[in-house]
């Protein structure tokens, strides 16, 4: 008997829920494999589904959102074998799954802690909450390839913004492994989209669209290139997280500033009287 | 304008034939919100009325005066030394002016008549059975026509807040219109008693089905509940007397009544007067105060613009 | 008639220097390389003082006069003495709060009743309110150690001098930074009384740094390399520059700047607190406020009878002398954005909209400019997209909630929102949908020291007021 020949994937994109190949009918050979090197286009087109997944997603309920977020986490304990493969390793896969059902379990919680109700000095009602800002733009960092994705990933979704995510373009692979855990822990297509290939072809477009409303700069190591995509953001104002010190200890507790700074708070006012 | 004023009015005096279009149109009125209205009028109370335009209010709030005694204790010659007050607020200054009404129960009427006969100042008697208004309709008509017969030109009534609490706006618009039709020729003022309305919402409403009933002045209080006149009651009536006059081309005068004791306090309600409803109601005819001490501090602040001195209570007579 | 006779607050309570120089280190000092200029009363173009014009060697002064403060006595202070200050800054401004009023409005040209009764008791509400947070950051809720930033550089506009003043100083101090703070050129006199009372108040040199000047001394400070934060409240066009010029820098940056507020009024609205809400959300400071409900949204069931309520409440605003206590409309800060303003209200004309302004006269001396509002304005229109920051109110109609959500939601800005309906389940429902940093319902333009202020999009980021505006001033 002759031995099986291996049926071996295909690395596509991840936008809308669906897994296309790039427009530009290219790709580049990395980590053994022939992976989609996303066009300026991919940028725009993931960011167009990441805008239609807005309204659902910011509107779906707080304790909707913990529980697929924990499902991601139960995807993903399932799949620990593939990540290995991958060369992932075994404690940064659990890592990942822990920092998913970490922020599943804020989605409850963040408004509570970080909104109430404000003590104004004359008769009326007075809550600030937290909401989306809307469409975030992610720049993961090159490593860890899987954890410093989730990181960055989860923080901006649990709130209720959706995702253009660029991945690690030396390691691509764990995130094209993590969009098929996605896809298939109900997540709405579009809340996440990973865009593989280089930064500097898909990001300067990201921070200059005026469609996206804040950028997440973590996996820029080039100073240079972080400040001119910076510069790009301020056209329309994005929030913007500046990238992450080389030495950036991803295994501690994340903190709740990933998550404010993607959030506006809105304050609502209401006399009270009879 | 006056074509949709005159198909307003025809409009408007069909409601008072159903309880169900009374109700269907008063609970249609815009709502009041208690913290604006309370805000707006704090505002027009920080108005700073000085020199002229003080002295021209406080005349013109001397005229307004309803000068009001109701008391178990009147007699015939508590009465009339207050009609005398009336006519001649400071015995020492011819200049000062008389004012509006002397307002006093049924009985007391003929002996301000004779004092008062001739002289301009308008004389008010409260009937239906005030201040509470729990009597037969038949009492409370009698007591009315016993008063006009007496000698009374304007009769202030209270409406039956039990009955607009309860809902039965038709029972308290019925009891209007037959008081109104005693009253004759007199002056028909109608009081709310806005301190047991409980919400500014139901001042709006007691306002208009006043009105649509045929009420010549809305008044807010008797002077004998806890709550009595205040700012922002007054504010919501007079924007209804705006807002009827626009829908039917009647004009309906307002009269807040209790608890204005100073001139500071009775310049207040001229500011709200002139900015909420205009010249119009900047009148004794349109606008009275319900009250009595006020008239002394009116004098004493009247004297200090003349005189640049501050004057005290020895000076002016306490009837 | 009723004719309210002259009465005009007396100025002799403000005793006004001919000039003033820099407040840097615990003293007024002379620029080093600038200049000056004056400031004026917009109301009489009477010159009131000349200003220092800081230079670039200036500001370095100033950044480090703060950064030494901050690394001798303000940050290593405990939190419960530099509580103790900012308390005691409070009840000064509390005392001089007449003086302040006076000279805010004569260097501003907004009315005194809103100097007085809005303006001062915010400023010393705000310095009481972060009084308290200094020594309880760790109950703030943004992590268990936060840590001051050092030094922080602040523009602010000239709206609302003081009030700005005390929205950026305030929680900057509580946390423990220090401030080189750089006024409005046009306004800049009460920040100038405000150095004088931290000289009244002890404070230490240097905690507090006034550097007058106009734009070219507000970008030196702002691209000087010794500050840790950068707060700015104006424009969106400088709030963009702001953003770009610390890219790549570690500075924090908060950013308040311009709006296009809708103000939505529906057809069960309490329609006379409602018309209140609408003068108060376009008139209230000549309509110099970012948040300023400056499209008035209107259902078209009930238009026709608001904008005649709204026009006779508009006959009753007195427009005039901003001292005098009965002034509804004061005057307009500067020959500039009067002649902004006059250029929006020509264009509105041109592209058809329908212009109303009730009979007032205005003084033939000073900056004015009557209240004025837009009918049949559509979306399209310049004056319904740009924020024209004086007394003109575009008016627009719409048919369904969601149509107003849509047209609210239609504009680069997301400062603020007002709503009008007795419905509460309306007032939820379109709260939630409002793309809007602060949403008055059945209410306009209330602020408070507890309460957050900011905007979405295009209308800035970072949060003024309250626990959240803490944030902005610590390293978390």
């Amino acid at each position: 008997m002759s031995e099986r020949v291996a049926v071996r994937k295909t690395y596509k994109l991840f936008i809308g829920g669906k897994f296309p190949r790039s427009e530009s009918g290219r790709s580049y050979i990395v980590q053994d494999a022939n992976v989609a090197l996303s066009s300026r286009k991919d940028a725009r087109d993931a960011v167009v589904a990441a805008r239609a997944a807005v309204k659902g997603w910011a509107g779906a309920t707080a304790y909707n959102r913990g529980q697929i977020l924990y499902r991601v986490a139960e995807m993903l304990e399932g799949r620990r074998e593939q990540f290995a493969a991958l060369g992932v390793p075994g404690d940064e896969v659990d890592a990942a799954i822990d920092r998913w059902v970490w922020y599943a379990g804020w989605s409850d919680k963040l408004p509570q802690v970080y909104g109430g109700a404000n003590p104004v000095a004359g008769p009326y009602f007075n809550l600030s909450a937290p909401e989306p800002t809307g469409v975030v733009a992610v720049v993961a960092p090159e490593s860890p390839a899987l954890l410093g994705l989730v990181s960055v990933i989860a923080p901006a979704i649990v709130t209720g913004n959706t995702v253009v995510a660029a991945a690690s373009p030396s390691a691509p692979l764990a995130a094209v492994t993590l969009a098929e855990v996605l896809a298939t822990s109900d997540l709405p297509g579009g809340v996440v989209n990973i865009l593989t290939g280089r930064l500097a072809e898909t990001v300067p477009t990201l921070a200059s669209h005026m469609d996206v409303n804040a950028i997440d700069l973590t996996g820029v190591a080039d100073a240079d290139l972080a400040a001119d995509l910076e510069v790009k953001a301020a056209e329309n104002l994005k929030r913007v997280l500046r990238p992450a010190p080389a030495d950036h200890d991803w295994s501690a507790d994340p903190g709740i500033t990933r998550m404010t700074t993607l959030l506006e708070t809105k304050t609502v006012w209401h006399p009270k009287g009879v | 304008m006056t074509a949709t004023a005159t198909s307003a009015r025809s409009d408007l005096s069909e409601l008072g034939r159903s309880e169900t279009a009374l109700r269907t149109f008063l609970h249609g009125l815009p709502g009041v919100d208690q913290v604006g209205a309370e805000q707006r009028a704090a505002q027009l109370g920080t108005r700073s009325i000085k020199t002229t335009a003080k002295a021209q209010a406080i005349d013109l709030a001397i005229r307004m005066v309803d000068l009001t005694t109701l008391e178990g204790a009147d007699t015939p010659g508590k009465v009339r030394a207050l009609a005398a007050k009336a006519l001649r607020p400071d015995p020492a200054d011819p200049s000062c002016p008389h004012v509006g009404a002397v307002c006093v129960y049924p009985s007391m009427v003929p002996h301000v008549a004779e004092v008062l006969r001739g002289s301009g100042v308008h004389l008010a008697s409260v009937a239906t059975a005030f201040p509470s208004g729990q009597a037969p309709l038949e009492v409370k008509l009698a007591d009315t026509r016993a008063a006009v017969e007496a000698g009374a030109d304007e009769i202030d009534m209270v409406i039956n807040r039990g009955a607009f609490l309860a809902g039965r706006y038709k029972e308290v618009y019925d009891e209007i219109v037959a008081t109104k039709e005693a009253c004759g020729d007199a002056h028909l003022k109608v009081i709310l008693e806005t301190g047991e309305l409980a919400t500014y919402d139901n001042v709006r409403r007691a306002s208009w089905l006043a009105m649509l009933a045929g009420g010549d002045f809305v008044k807010t209080s008797t002077g004998k509940v806890p709550v009595a006149a205040t700012p922002p009651v007054t504010l919501v009536m007079l924007e209804a007397v705006r807002d009827f006059r626009a829908a039917t081309g009647r004009q309906v005068g307002v009269k807040p009544a209790g608890g204005i004791r100073t001139s500071k306090d009775a310049i207040k309600y001229l500011v709200m007067v002139n900015e909420t409803v205009g010249p119009d109601w900047l009148d004794p005819d349109w606008f009275r105060f319900g009250a009595s001490t006020l008239l002394n501090d009116l004098l004493m602040q009247r004297t200090k613009l003349k005189t640049g001195v501050y004057s005290g209570p020895d000076y002016f007579t306490l009837d | 008639m009723f004719e309210y006779a002259p009465a005009p607050e007396s100025r002799s309570v403000v005793d006004i220097k001919p000039s003033y120089g820099l407040f840097i280190d615990g003293e007024f000092v002379d620029p080093t390389d600038g200049g000056t200029f004056k400031s004026v009363n917009p109301a009489s173009e009477e010159v009131l003082a000349e200003v220092a014009e800081g230079g670039a060697g200036d500001v370095d002064r100033a950044v480090r006069a703060a950064r030494a403060a901050y690394e001798k006595v303000w940050g290593p202070m405990p939190g419960r003495d530099r509580a103790k200050y900012l308390f005691r800054i409070a009840r000064i401004i509390q005392e001089r709060s007449r003086e302040l009023a006076v000279l805010e409005s004569l260097d501003n040209g907004k009315p005194i009743k809103e100097s007085r009764d809005v303006d001062v008791p915010l400023v010393a509400a705000h310095f009481f309110y972060y009084a308290g947070w200094a020594d309880k950051l760790p109950y703030a809720g943004f992590g268990p150690d936060p840590k001051p930033l050092g030094v922080a550089a602040q523009v602010i506009p000239w709206n609302f001098p003081l009030l700005m003043l005390a929205w950026k100083i305030a929680p900057a101090l509580a946390a423990g930074n220090t401030v080189v703070l750089k006024p409005a050129e046009t306004t800049p006199l009460t920040a100038l009384l405000f150095a004088e009372i931290c000289q009244q108040a002890d404070l230490p040199a240097g905690v507090v740094n006034i550097v007058t000047g106009a734009g070219d001394t507000g970008r030196a400070l702002v691209e000087h390399p010794g500050v840790d934060k950068v707060a700015f409240t104006g424009s969106t066009e400088v709030g963009k520059a702001i953003a770009r010029a610390v890219a790549g820098t570690r500075k924090k940056v908060t950013l308040e700047l311009g709006g296009k507020a809708a103000n939505i009024v529906f057809d069960d609205a309490p329609v006379d607190q409602a018309v209140e809400g609408i003068v108060n959300g376009i008139f209230f400071n000549q309509g110099h406020v970012c948040c300023a409900g400056s499209r008035l949204l209107i259902q078209e069931s009930v238009a026709d009878r608001v904008l005649e309520s709204l026009k006779r409440r508009m006959a009753q605003l007195r427009v005039g002398d901003p001292l005098d206590k009965n002034t509804d409309i004061g005057a307009i800060n500067s020959a500039a954005q009067l002649a902004r303003i006059k250029e929006l209200s020509d264009a509105g004309s041109a592209e058809g909209a329908e212009r109303w302004s009730p009979p007032c006269e205005l003084p033939d001396r000073g900056f004015w400019f009557a209240p004025t509002i837009f009918t049949g304005v559509t979306q399209a229109h310049r004056i319904a997209r740009e924020e024209i920051f004086g007394p003109v109110l575009s008016v627009l109609t719409f048919r369904t909630p969601a149509e107003a959500v849509e047209k609210a939601n239609n504009t680069p800005y997301g400062l603020s929102a007002g709503i009008w309906t007795d419905k509460g389940s309306r007032i939820l429902w379109m709260a939630d949908r409002l793309r809007a940093g602060v949403v008055w319902a059945n209410t306009f333009n209330k602020f408070d020291p507890t309460s957050p202020f900011g905007g979405y999009k295009e209308s800035g980021y970072g949060r003024e007021g309250g626990r959240h505006g803490l944030e902005g001033y610590l390293n978390v």
